[in-house]
């Protein structure tokens, strides 16, 4: 993503403004009273999140029966919505952890609320396997506690590699969010004006104040925390993917998984930021902050990322046919052509066919048609994993065994109702904290630079990239 | 009005520039216990204020590595000595099965010592600290840059500093009491 210098750059941050009106405009968001849209979106989406409690709570009550899985296919849409909404976290840990790293300072604008996006992703997808368990009142199972029974969890499964590497992947996601945080509830935290607001804020400061002596622990704390992140979000991924390739079924005992399920969770994960950021510049008019030129380098990610996934696609085709196992050469042939075809030409449309056009610049730069890519993008995300899961299961090895899948009402009402719960969080969030990292975007401004003043005062030189 | 012993003295100044000119200059006078205050980190104030590496890196290694240990070790535990069952004919232990959640306890570890380690150094959280009783330190989060000197610095003097702050271009110098 390095550009090259030979061209002016136009700034990060369009409109030149100073310190004090980044605050104003980024704290005023959360200070002033809610816009009208803002209680008719959320009465909707925490009706949805309600829908999904009814369908959970049913669940509990009557058992797993009440979907539509099957003998074969023991593994639906539960397992479906935990890797996409997994995947989709992995773009707020790209931006704050991996961009970091590499010095990419537009990721200052969006890494705020992508992170906060991660977080209520992985909240949704830990949802799915804790219900799918069935008895869910004996769920801690899954966990090392010494018990009675003196009955102690299988290490070696990848189903419990997975308990520990979602779960610090959220404690981490969670820590490295709230971290970044501070200065900025500091910030508003001395913007209060009412008593309450000084009281609970000064408590979620924790006592900032923005000395160097705590700006020197913190930004190594900072740094620490995007270099452990890194390897973190790339093994999430790569262990629910195991999931699936430890297993024998034809279609996914493959090595590819790992990173083709990275590649595919980056992809998703960059289309929900870009989705949702379209939607929260729109609302709050941050059309200064997140800029054409964000939008732009997300949409050469996904593209990036969906070439990615489209090579992983016909890679495996070709290894099914190369290795000579019939087995293994007929899943694939099968999800071409078979019973689930419409949803293999789904996720292949969706994922592969519509980002190529983003090779024009002209419609990368068209917020119109980005917004729509990036939603066909998740829901060719959701229809990769289905082909997988399903596909799979339901023509194995033996066609006596074979069974057709599809979902319930109840199936269908907690996944539309996990996108309630979801949003739900989102609102409340955009509502109440800093959505755009104040003290970070501040920190790319020219004037923050302590040599700024010994050079010309026009905000020409490129300041982005290395 | 009775005069009360002030707990430092809080000057501004103008940018990031000035500021740190100001901390090499503090520095190089002798004072210790001061503190640069900045809305976002300011590059190179470390060194203007001669400050060491901080020791979190330490911190967190030491407790990755106890984190990590303690998960391999629970593994080993788990599935050669308490509770050794045969699953697919594989040895009880086998590093290989038990690499992930190694390191995803790691990583965890590390993460947490990250966190509350940070926060320990700089002795927080804490609900007040006595800068807050300046009604203009709460600019310091938006776009204002002060240096404080502690009262407790051995070369503190109320008006000397004062004088000294105003001489490498600081202004409304004020010293803080409680209000």
């Amino acid at each position: 993503m390095s550009s090259s210098t030979e061209h002016i750059e136009e700034p990060l941050i369009k409109g030149n403004p100073s310190f004090g009106k980044i605050t104003s405009v980024i704290s005023r968001i959360s200070e002033k009273k809610a816009p009208r849209m803002w209680y008719v979106a959320i009465s909707i989406t925490s009706s949805l999140a309600a829908l999904m409690f009814v369908s959970i709570g049913y669940l509990v009550w009557e058992g797993v029966g009440i979907w539509g899985l099957n003998n074969p296919v023991g593994w639906g849409w539960a397992i479906i919505n935990f890797v996409f909404w997994v995947g989709i976290g992995h773009a707020g840990t790209l931006i704050s952890a991996i961009l970091f790293l590499l010095r990419q300072k537009w990721r200052t604008s969006i890494n705020r609320f992508a992170e906060a996006m991660t977080l209520f992703a992985v909240m949704c997808a830990l949802v799915f396997p804790g219900i799918h368990v069935g008895r869910i009142w004996i769920a801690y199972y899954m966990f090392p506690l010494p018990n009675q029974m003196d009955m102690w969890p299988n290490f070696r499964s990848p189903l419990l590699w997975d308990v520990f590497a979602v779960g610090t992947y959220f404690t981490v996601s969670l820590m490295f969010w709230y971290v970044g945080l501070i200065p900025d509830l500091a910030t508003l935290r001395d913007r209060a004006t009412t008593k309450l607001r000084k009281f609970v804020l000064g408590i979620l400061a924790v006592g900032w104040h923005g000395g160097n002596r705590q700006w020197k622990h913190y930004e190594l704390a900072y740094l620490i925390l995007a270099g452990i992140s890194t390897p973190l979000v790339l093994s999430v991924h790569s262990v629910v993917s195991t999931d699936f390739a430890v297993s024998i079924v034809p279609g996914w005992h493959t090595t590819i998984f790992p990173p083709y399920f990275v590649a595919g969770a980056i992809f998703s994960g960059f289309a929900m930021v870009m989705t949702l950021s379209i939607i929260v510049r729109k609302l709050f008019a941050l059309e200064d902050y997140i800029t054409l030129r964000h939008l732009e380098r997300i949409n050469k990610i996904m593209l990036l990322t969906g070439m990615m996934v489209g090579y992983a696609y016909s890679i495996e085709f070709f290894i099914a046919w190369y290795s000579g196992n019939i087995y293994e050469a007929f899943t694939f042939i099968n999800r071409a052509t078979g019973p689930y075809a419409w949803g293999y030409w789904i996720m292949i449309t969706c994922n592969v066919v519509v980002p190529q056009m983003f090779w024009f610049k002209k419609l990368r730069n068209s917020i119109p048609v980005m917004f729509v890519i990036s939603i066909l993008i998740n829901v060719g995300m959701w229809f990769e994993r289905f082909v997988i899961v399903v596909s799979s299961l339901a023509n194995d090895f033996l066609p006596a065994a074979w069974d057709y899948y599809s979902p319930t009402f109840w199936d269908i009402s907690t996944f539309v109702g996990s996108f309630g719960l979801f949003l739900t969080l989102f609102l409340l969030f955009i509502r109440f904290a800093p959505i755009i990292a104040m003290s970070e975007v501040k920190g790319v401004l020219p004037e923050a630079d302590p040599h700024h003043h010994a050079q010309d005062h026009d905000h020409k030189e490129p300041n982005d990239g290395h | 009005m009775a005069i009360e012993k002030p707990y430092g003295i809080l000057a501004r100044f103008q940018d990031p520039g000035t500021l740190l000119k100001a901390a090499e200059s503090i520095r190089d006078a002798g004072y210790k216990n001061f503190d640069c205050h900045s809305p976002f980190p300011i590059h190179g104030m470390d060194q203007a204020m001669g400050l060491k590496r901080s020791p979190l890196g330490w911190i967190v290694g030491a407790t990755a590595f106890c984190g990590g240990s303690a998960a391999l070790g629970l593994q080993w535990w788990t599935h050669a000595i308490e509770y050794p069952i045969v699953i697919s004919g594989k040895p009880f232990f086998s590093f290989q099965a038990f690499v992930l959640v190694t390191f995803a306890m790691a990583v965890l570890g590390g993460a947490v010592a990250a966190t509350f380690g940070m926060l320990f150094l700089n002795r927080l959280p804490r609900y007040h600290n006595h800068l807050f009783f300046s009604k203009q330190f709460e600019t310091t989060s938006d776009d204002c840059f002060f240096i404080s000197i502690d009262a407790n610095d051995k070369n503190f003097k109320d008006h000397q500093s004062k004088e000294f702050l105003e001489s490498i271009g600081g202004y409304d110098v004020e010293l803080i009491v409680e209000s």
